[in-house]
């Protein structure tokens, strides 16, 4: 059954490894940076969830829908192609046409439309995320705070906030290792700075497919395997109860 | 169509990919599905010297991007010189990354079920298999189900990602309207957002509502 | 002097207080019994504030709690109460759960507020446990922690809201304990329970409650010896 033909040239992509590691570190730079952002958004996403306000709700409901429900990769196209196109639209509207003037732009440049995208799907998670944790904390430990003399910032700040960081400390890692995974995509839309966008050109100088993405794989895995360790250190050292 | 040049030939190839995206769901939910139960049962039977190494391995799975797990294996049983077709590609290497997220659905499904019920089951002269199958299953199935339901919307998602092998399913078909016609890119993705909204959508409100409806029998 | 009259509380169209009168002394211990849902538990809350009334009003020694000037906040400071449900904070040690509202509502340092912590803590039988986390305790050590907690702010008023009721019996004697050595010191009491005996031993008074309104109120040997109203002798018959 396995009858391989083939010599594998291991060496060729561990020399690569310098360039892998830098790609690597711009994947990093996007996960960090979209889960920053994720957050950012995610928390009022979270209470426009549960305004009283009929239009935020709607507004955080489509967005955290579209982002459960739709693959990353569609997401990362919306804000590729739909971005220059709504720019376009909008632009109709006031009487200019781009092309007339010979502007052609019909994709945001790569590395903003993943970081952006990314965002976008980490916000509607965490959104959801956020919810929960506000839910874990029970309504009665308000009220033993306010019952000491808390005003009702001061009990949020400190008894419900820290309960509910503990809750969505162990899903907001999961996210962040999906963030990493998901940079992969970037290759669709012609990133070439990312771990997989430097794979995907070491490959198509040289061929050696397997080689250079087994070797992509394996620093992937070291990635992920490093940040949920570090978060369970984390989580160790802050969570003793 | 709408006075835009997008023409019912697009659409249709839009739902000729969108065909291929179900297709790939159904049979990488069926084999990662059946795996898992094998996996999970295993995992939760077996010593410790079976059952850690087995779930580094699938950890593996859940810790590469899909992405580079079928150009890995693409390019794998292209050297191997398997010959297979980038189909059936998608579908084992899903099936795989599906196994080990069902492996775990499964895992838990098992340990949810108290101990003590179970031994009450064995004290009754029930056999392992009796208890597994009168006593685990329906109690682990409320745990399970709505997991698994989510499991199937997230690899119905990750199916966009063989288009790296060349597969043309929903969203790769949408991407090459879109290159031949980027000026209706905004109503092409939104014909394929829509499509994945209208199977996921529902699929999702049931797995809620299971859920909430087992939460408030227990 | 805790003055509640004639308050009325609704919870949407459910009429909980239908007119609640009573006067509490200082350094008295009332007893409030009667069965589940009849009010007992809403009118703590309404007496310091966590919980509006619909009409009447109550005053803790001369300010109106629901008034609208009324600095809740400062005025809790004054009512120390304890829950069925002990709500210890999980997230922080046993001094911690003591000695935070110490520090960040009186504004106490450290030093002080730990040396105040320690010694209620000691007087509750915990001073072993200064450095736990609650969930390492058992919930009768939870309860007295809560009543540590609550007395550390030295309040003048202590409010107990059916502190033994969720928790194992053999773990209610340590709770009561408590509870009896600070009667005992003088603290102004009002004891939401279903203890009749702990009711009749340490109280002053003795308040019937049902569907609402109090029946009747009276010294322990009059209430549980000859009670005058007949729902308060039936009260009495199907608990004891």
């Amino acid at each position: 059954m396995l009858n391989i033909n083939y010599t594998f040239h291991w060496n060729q992509a561990f020399q690569a490894l310098p360039q892998m590691i830098d790609g690597a570190l711009i994947t990093l730079q996007i996960a960090v940076l979209s889960m920053i952002i994720g957050i950012a958004i995610g928390v009022p996403l979270a209470l426009a969830k549960q305004s009283s306000i009929a239009p935020l709700r709607w507004f955080a409901n489509v967005w955290i829908e579209v982002a459960r429900n739709t693959p990353a990769l569609f997401q990362v196209y919306m804000i590729y192609f739909g971005i220059p196109a709504v720019l376009q639209l909008v632009a109709g509207l006031f009487g200019i046409d781009f092309r007339a003037l010979g502007i052609n732009i019909f994709y945001l440049d790569s590395y903003w439309a993943v970081l952006v995208g990314i965002a976008f799907n980490n916000a509607g998670y965490l959104a959801e995320t956020f919810r929960g944790g506000l839910r874990a904390v029970p309504a009665t430990q308000t009220r033993a705070a306010r019952s000491l003399g808390f005003g009702a910032f001061d009990a949020f700040r400190l008894i419900v906030l820290p309960q509910m960081f503990r809750a969505v400390f162990h899903p907001m890692t999961n996210q962040m290792v999906w963030a990493i995974l998901m940079t992969s995509v970037g290759i669709f839309v012609g990133l070439n700075i990312d771990l997989t966008g430097v794979t995907q050109e070491l490959n198509a100088r040289t061929f050696r497919t397997f080689e250079f993405f087994a070797l992509a794989a394996a620093i992937y895995y070291v990635i992920a395997k490093i940040v949920t360790g570090g978060a369970r250190l984390i989580a160790w050292r802050l969570f003793r109860y | 169509m709408l006075g835009t040049s997008v023409t019912w030939g697009d659409i249709t190839f839009m739902m000729t990919g969108a065909g291929l995206t179900l297709a790939i769901t159904f049979w990488a939910m069926l084999g990662g599905t059946l795996l898992g139960i094998v996996f999970g049962l295993i995992r939760s039977h077996s010593p410790w010297y079976v059952n850690y190494p087995m779930g580094a391995v699938l950890d593996v799975l859940r810790s590469v991007p899909l992405l580079i797990q079928f150009i890995l294996f693409n390019s794998f049983q292209s050297i191997a010189g398997w010959g297979m077709n980038p189909f059936v590609v998608g579908c084992v290497v899903l099936a795989a990354y599906t196994s080990a997220f069902c492996t775990e659905i499964v895992r838990g499904g098992i340990q949810a079920v108290p101990v003590t019920t179970r031994r009450a089951a064995r004290s009754l002269g029930m056999n392992w298999a009796q208890d597994m199958a009168y006593i685990v299953l329906p109690l682990g199935t409320r745990v399970m189900l709505p997991s698994w339901i989510g499991l199937t919307l997230g690899v119905m998602k990750d199916t966009a990602l063989v288009y790296a092998i060349g597969v043309i399913e929903l969203l790769r078909s949408s991407q090459i309207i879109i290159t031949r016609k980027p000026h209706e890119a905004l109503l092409i993705l939104a014909i394929a957002g829509l499509i994945y909204f209208i199977v996921s959508f529902p699929v999702s409100r049931l797995g809620a509502h299971l859920e909430k409806k087992w939460r408030e029998n227990d | 002097m805790i003055e509640i009259d004639n308050v009325r509380k609704s919870f949407d169209s459910f009429e909980v207080l239908k007119g609640v009168s009573m006067a509490v002394e200082k350094g008295e211990v009332v007893s409030v019994i009667g069965g589940s849902g009849s009010g007992k538990s809403t009118m703590l809350m309404c007496i310091n504030g966590l919980e509006p009334i619909n009409a009447g009003k109550i005053t803790v020694d001369g300010t109106e709690v629901h008034a609208k000037g009324t600095d809740l906040n400062k005025l809790r400071r004054n009512i120390g109460i304890v829950f069925q449900q002990w709500n210890a904070f999980p997230h922080l040690t046993v001094l911690e759960n003591t000695t935070l509202a110490l520090r960040k509502v009186l504004g106490k340092s450290k030093a002080e507020a730990d040396e105040i912590a320690k010694k209620q803590l000691n007087h509750v039988g915990l001073g072993d446990k200064l450095k736990v986390y609650p969930g390492k305790l058992s919930g009768g050590q939870q309860q007295r922690m809560a009543i540590a907690r609550a007395l550390a702010m030295e309040p003048k008023y202590m409010l107990f809201d059916e502190v033994t009721s969720a928790l194992d019996p053999q773990l209610v004697g340590e709770v009561l304990d408590t509870m009896r050595l600070l009667a005992k010191e003088g603290m102004t009491m009002i004891v939401v329970t279903h203890e009749m005996g702990f009711a009749r031993e340490v109280s002053n008074r003795v308040a019937f409650f049902k569907d609402g309104l109090i029946h009747e109120i009276g010294s322990p040997s009059q209430l549980f010896e000859s009670p005058e109203r007949p729902e308060t002798a039936a009260f009495l018959q199907s608990v004891l």
